[in-house]
């Protein structure tokens, strides 16, 4: 998509990279699936929205590398940098369940949580001052439509479910609510992408995400969670103690073979 | 630019392009699809214009490999293949002629206006579906039995645009290409 190579200012490149590297430590969660998931159906479903999420990851993360202007490639990027360098929030990399065992319930709640924020915020970014973001968030948008409606209808299933798929799913949103701070709490980075039009603050999103949760809990008989004071760091590099392990198991065949291609 | 009936060559390498089949879904030509979005000259070369489907699909790298590979091997040399994610594709793109192979395919083709939103997510409009999917108001039809009592099995199916429907009529079970 031969983009001339002009070096960008640095929040340009970090506030590419926070979305880049969401979406490809979540795909990377959900890869976690394939072949576990609880039916058929689900597996596919599940492998389907990380796949979604690893062409988003690999448009944004070229893009990036782009506008570095340090000749970084998408699989540089994704395979070769340690784990302070990813911008990810936090709550991508968390496991897919809360003990021993994964469960599904949580990798339902998040992408709930993750999408009912990707979707207003891919259609705020059509708008983008950067055109080439703006034409990966007209892709993606609709992508993530798709995304939240899966995880819509589980999150009412489960609620609105059995004793234990409803204690499960309260549990999964209880577990996860918290990591939603980090999206709030805007840092100087975002405002100056907000400032020279590149996007919005996930934080000028928040009630139209609260909307679309609420909406979901109410059919789903779940309790919103109390919000927390707690904050988690992610996008500023400083990660849950589950990321060192995710980007071992992800990067270990190209740090091991170096430029191996198939 | 040239405009292509001055310009055999171009002309050939239209046609070539276009009639590459889709390589998961082979019954179908990229110009079906409507992911061909321009073929021109820029100085000695001839660029071909693919336009990605949905961001993962592995199929564009082989798209491009494939539309490579046909033109070379009909003696059509300096031939950049490039990616254009503006505007971004859609399924109403797929042409009538495309629709009818999916059909006959035993693929339902996709509910037009994809591009108007309707698919905005049933949380847009308060209501989120539950066992019966919002496609059932509206197509897709039986593409064997045209019967429109189908229900959706899964949301997604063997590839990223595909769902999984079961005719209730017939009782057969079929993809359904998704509107995107």
């Amino acid at each position: 998509m031969g983009e001339p190579v002009v070096r960008a200012p640095a929040f340009h490149v970090e506030y590419i990279l926070r979305l880049g590297d969401s979406s490809l430590i979540l795909a990377q969660r959900l890869a976690q699936w394939c072949g576990h998931g609880p039916m058929l159906e689900e597996d596919i479903a599940m492998t389907n929205v990380s796949l979604d999420l690893v062409g988003q990851a690999r448009l944004l993360l070229s893009h990036a590398g782009a506008l570095e202007g340090l000749g970084r490639s998408e699989d540089d990027l994704a395979y070769q940098r340690d784990e302070p360098e990813f911008r990810n929030w936090t709550m991508v990399e968390l496991p897919n369940g809360t003990g021993p065992h994964d469960d599904y319930a949580v990798s339902i709640a998040r992408n709930l949580m993750v999408s009912a924020l990707s979707v207003p915020l891919w259609q705020a970014l059509c708008e983008s001052s950067d055109k080439h973001l703006g034409a990966i968030a007209a892709k993606s948008v609709k992508e993530a439509r798709a995304h939240l409606r899966h995880a819509a209808e589980w999150m009412i299933r489960f609620g609105d479910g059995t004793a234990v798929s409803h204690a499960r799913a309260q549990s999964a949103l209880d577990h996860l609510w918290p990591y939603a701070n980090e999206w709030w709490d805007t840092d100087t980075l975002e405002r100056e992408a907000v400032q020279a039009g590149l996007g919005p603050s996930l934080a000028s999103l928040r009630s139209t995400w609260s909307e679309s949760i609420d909406a979901v809990l109410a059919q789903a008989t779940l309790k919103r969670p109390t919000d927390s004071p707690f904050v988690s760091t992610g996008k500023l590099g400083l990660h849950s103690e589950h990321m060192g392990y995710l980007l071992a198991q992800m990067q270990s065949l190209a740090r091991r073979h170096p430029g191996a291609s198939w | 630019m040239v405009s292509v009936s001055d310009d055999p060559v171009l002309e050939q390498a239209r046609v070539l392009a276009g009639n590459v089949p889709d390589p998961e879904i082979p019954v179908v030509t990229l110009q079906d699809l409507g992911i061909l979005r321009s073929v021109h000259r820029e100085g000695e070369h001839i660029v071909v214009m693919l336009t990605p489907t949905y961001t993962g699909c592995p199929a564009t790298e082989v798209i491009r490999e494939d539309v490579q590979r046909t033109l070379a091997h009909a003696g059509v040399s300096d031939v950049q293949v490039r990616l254009t994610l503006s505007p971004p594709w859609s399924s109403d793109w797929i042409s009538p002629h495309g629709r009818q192979k999916l059909r006959e395919y035993g693929i339902a083709p996709p509910a037009c206006g994809a591009d108007a939103d309707q698919h905005a997510g049933a949380l847009a409009s308060g209501s989120v579906l539950r066992f019966m999917p919002r496609e059932a108001l509206t197509g897709p039809a039986c593409p064997r039995c045209d019967s429109i009592r189908i229900e959706r099995i899964s949301q997604y199916g063997s590839t990223p645009c595909k769902a999984l429907y079961r005719c209730l009529a017939c009782r057969e079970p079929f993809d359904y290409f998704k509107p995107y």
